[in-house]
């Protein structure tokens, strides 16, 4: 008989999280990796900072430049986070055709999801440091190492990296329902998402009917903390979330992780019943 | 009597199928399964034999909680496949044929040792037993070969592998030999009889429509078409249904004069026909008893006729099919691919 007394929990996670780097550093040519992993990003900052500049006759002082710039690196966690949980709900159905072996494994299908995100959490994490790096050297985004509140950062950080993942299980769920146009929901969802966070700009500059869903989303008051951790003061300037302490963030953060990270449990457990219900979880349409 | 390890009562499966563009709203439905109820012991090879389209795939992800019932209920290893998946799942596992699944950039170990490892085996045991199984298939020179570099029966024998590495107590098999050439199916059916022979707590349920392979490997055989299991028993039972006279065929020299009826007399004799033929003639019989033989050969050399062979015919599975549904596996999936 199988040793089954370790933990289903850990060993869907540990292992998940190997085959999930072993398939996102399986990179044929180091080129690729440097163009997919450095260069987009910056390439995609760039045209930001290209259209900013015009826009503001090259105002790079006023502490917008900030917010747009450190907010658009940081997002690049939406997608990558998002969508490497979701995917790979894809990635096994579609492509490697195992996810039917990966169900009738003795494992935990939200944990396996979660650990083969982490890869791309790993590989977004690069992104991120180069494009932020690239703003301070190039750009001058005003980032001092020493009036870096740390803390805040690595807790905003890490809460939000964990409530990126319950997100991406959520579309991971949605996902395992659709068996068409499936290919495109992670970035479609972090694309429109990218309107109503304020990562580009703040809230006031949507319609008021619509910021209500950017206040709701916890993705907004997280890169309001890691930017108010790096910059501070700049940060703070803005009208959107002024009245709210770092504290108050936190807090909201904390809730709104939690809220959704249970909403991703339920989902899960009902799209999985209605998944095995309709006969969905081997289902190939890539033809 | 061992405990069942598989149970099905009055299952059911209704798939809905969606129309065309035209016919979008227009809910069809497809019964894959209706009213089955099997059986099967622990220790047992029990073989789903029956054309593309008969409802064995269907069962098989039922059972292994792939797929939800639309009625009736199933058990595996005395737990319940649609509410009790968590305990049903580190009982078994599954390979289906015909497939080409795994993760291509990773070796054939290193496929192999990630699914050990979910199934929680120590990494040690896990790479001996890897080793083991590759040599038993011949495929122990190709473990280190990424299994993109495989070609696609290779591919299947490096997942039928996997089936038997965590060593389940039940293993399901969708036509495990499905596309392999003849000595890779006799590779794995080697591997299946052996692996049943080493433990008698072990059970396997192996979908096939071969005819061959399910005579010469099953300890019964459910015939199994439009999602109804038409006989349940051991191939030989199943013949032996059909095979109320016993039938010989003898080939000889001219008859000089011996007549059918003559030899339809005798006693025990149920049927006797004669064809004449160049070189000399063949009589078939049908025998109520073997011992009625001895006197039509008696019959035969009493009038100089010299017994030239003599055959016995046997009654194939695919004869019980044909009786049972009305034509032959390959007729019934020639028409299923017309339609």
């Amino acid at each position: 008989m199988l040793n089954l007394h370790k933990s289903e929990f850990w060993r869907s996670f540990r292992v998940a999280t190997w085959l999930g780097w072993q398939i996102e550093s399986n990179w044929a040519d180091p080129l690729l990796f440097v163009i997919y992993s450095i260069v987009k990003p910056l390439a995609s900052a760039s045209i930001l900072v290209v259209m900013y500049g015009i826009i503001t006759n090259s105002n790079f002082q006023n502490p917008l430049f900030p917010y747009i710039y450190l907010g658009n690196a940081f997002y690049i966690y939406v997608g990558a986070v998002m969508g490497g949980v979701s995917w790979a709900v894809i990635d096994d159905r579609e492509h490697y055709k195992t996810l039917k072996y990966m169900y009738v494994a003795p494992i935990k299908i939200p944990v396996y999801l979660l650990g083969r995100g982490v890869a791309r959490f790993l590989t977004g994490s690069i992104s991120v440091f180069i494009t932020i790096l690239a703003g301070v050297v190039f750009l001058k985004v005003p980032i001092v190492l020493q009036q870096i509140n740390w803390p805040l950062f690595f807790l905003s950080l890490l809460i939000g990296i964990v409530m990126l993942a319950m997100m991406g299980l959520l579309l991971g769920s949605i996902t395992l329902l659709l068996v068409h146009h499936s290919f495109g929901i992670a970035e479609g969802v972090a694309g429109a998402l990218y309107l109503f966070s304020g990562a580009i700009f703040p809230l006031e500059v949507l319609p008021a009917w619509l910021r209500p869903v950017g206040f709701a989303m916890p993705i907004t008051y997280w890169l309001e903390l890691l930017r108010r951790s790096l910059v501070g003061n700049v940060a703070q300037a803005f009208p959107t979330l002024a009245g709210f302490s770092n504290l108050d963030l936190f807090g909201i953060l904390v809730v709104l992780s939690v809220a959704f990270g249970i909403l991703a449990i339920y989902a899960f457990r009902w799209c999985d019943y209605r998944a095995r219900e309709r006969g969905l979880i081997d289902r190939v349409t890539n033809y | 009597m061992s405990p069942l390890a598989i149970e099905t009562r009055k299952l059911g499966r209704i798939y809905k199928i969606r129309g065309n563009k035209k016919e979008k709203n227009v809910r069809k439905e497809l019964a894959a399964l209706s009213d089955v109820g099997i059986q099967i012991e622990q220790g047992e090879l029990f073989g789903l034999l029956g054309p593309n389209g008969a409802g064995k795939t269907t069962l098989i992800k039922i059972l292994t909680t792939l797929l939800a019932p639309s009625t009736g209920e199933a058990f595996v290893a005395g737990y319940n496949v649609l509410n009790e998946p968590q305990h049903v799942r580190p009982r078994i596992n599954m390979v289906s044929g015909g497939e080409s699944s795994g993760y291509g950039l990773l070796t054939v170990r290193e496929n192999l040792w990630m699914f050990s490892q979910f199934y929680g085996m120590p990494s040690r045991e896990a790479n001996q037993r890897i080793v083991d199984l590759l040599k038993l298939v011949g495929l122990g020179d190709r473990i280190n070969t990424k299994s993109s570099d495989l070609s696609t029966g290779l591919r299947q024998k490096m997942n039928i592998v996997r089936g038997f590495m965590t060593d389940p107590e039940v293993l399901f098999l969708d036509e495990p030999t499905l596309g392999l050439d003849v000595g890779a199916s006799r590779d794995v059916r080697h591997l299946i009889r052996g692996w049943l022979d080493d433990d008698k707590k072990r059970t396997l349920l192996l979908t096939t429509h071969y005819m061959v392979e399910a005579e010469e490997l099953c300890d019964r055989v459910a015939i199994i078409n439009q999602g109804r299991v038409l006989a349940c028993d051991s191939p030989s039972v199943l013949k032996r249904r059909l095979q109320e006279d016993i039938l010989f065929e003898i080939k000889t020299s001219p008859l000089n004069g011996l007549s059918a009826q003559a030899i339809e007399d005798l006693p025990e004799v149920h049927t006797a026909s004669l064809t004449e033929m160049e070189d000399g003639a063949l009589l078939k019989l049908a025998l109520v008893e073997e011992s009625a033989l001895g006197p039509v050969i008696n019959a035969l050399t009493d009038k100089n006729i010299t017994i030239m062979s003599l055959n016995k015919h046997e009654h194939s599975l695919e004869d019980v099919f044909v009786q049972l549904v009305g034509h032959s596996i390959a007729e019934a999936e020639k028409g299923s691919q017309d339609e």
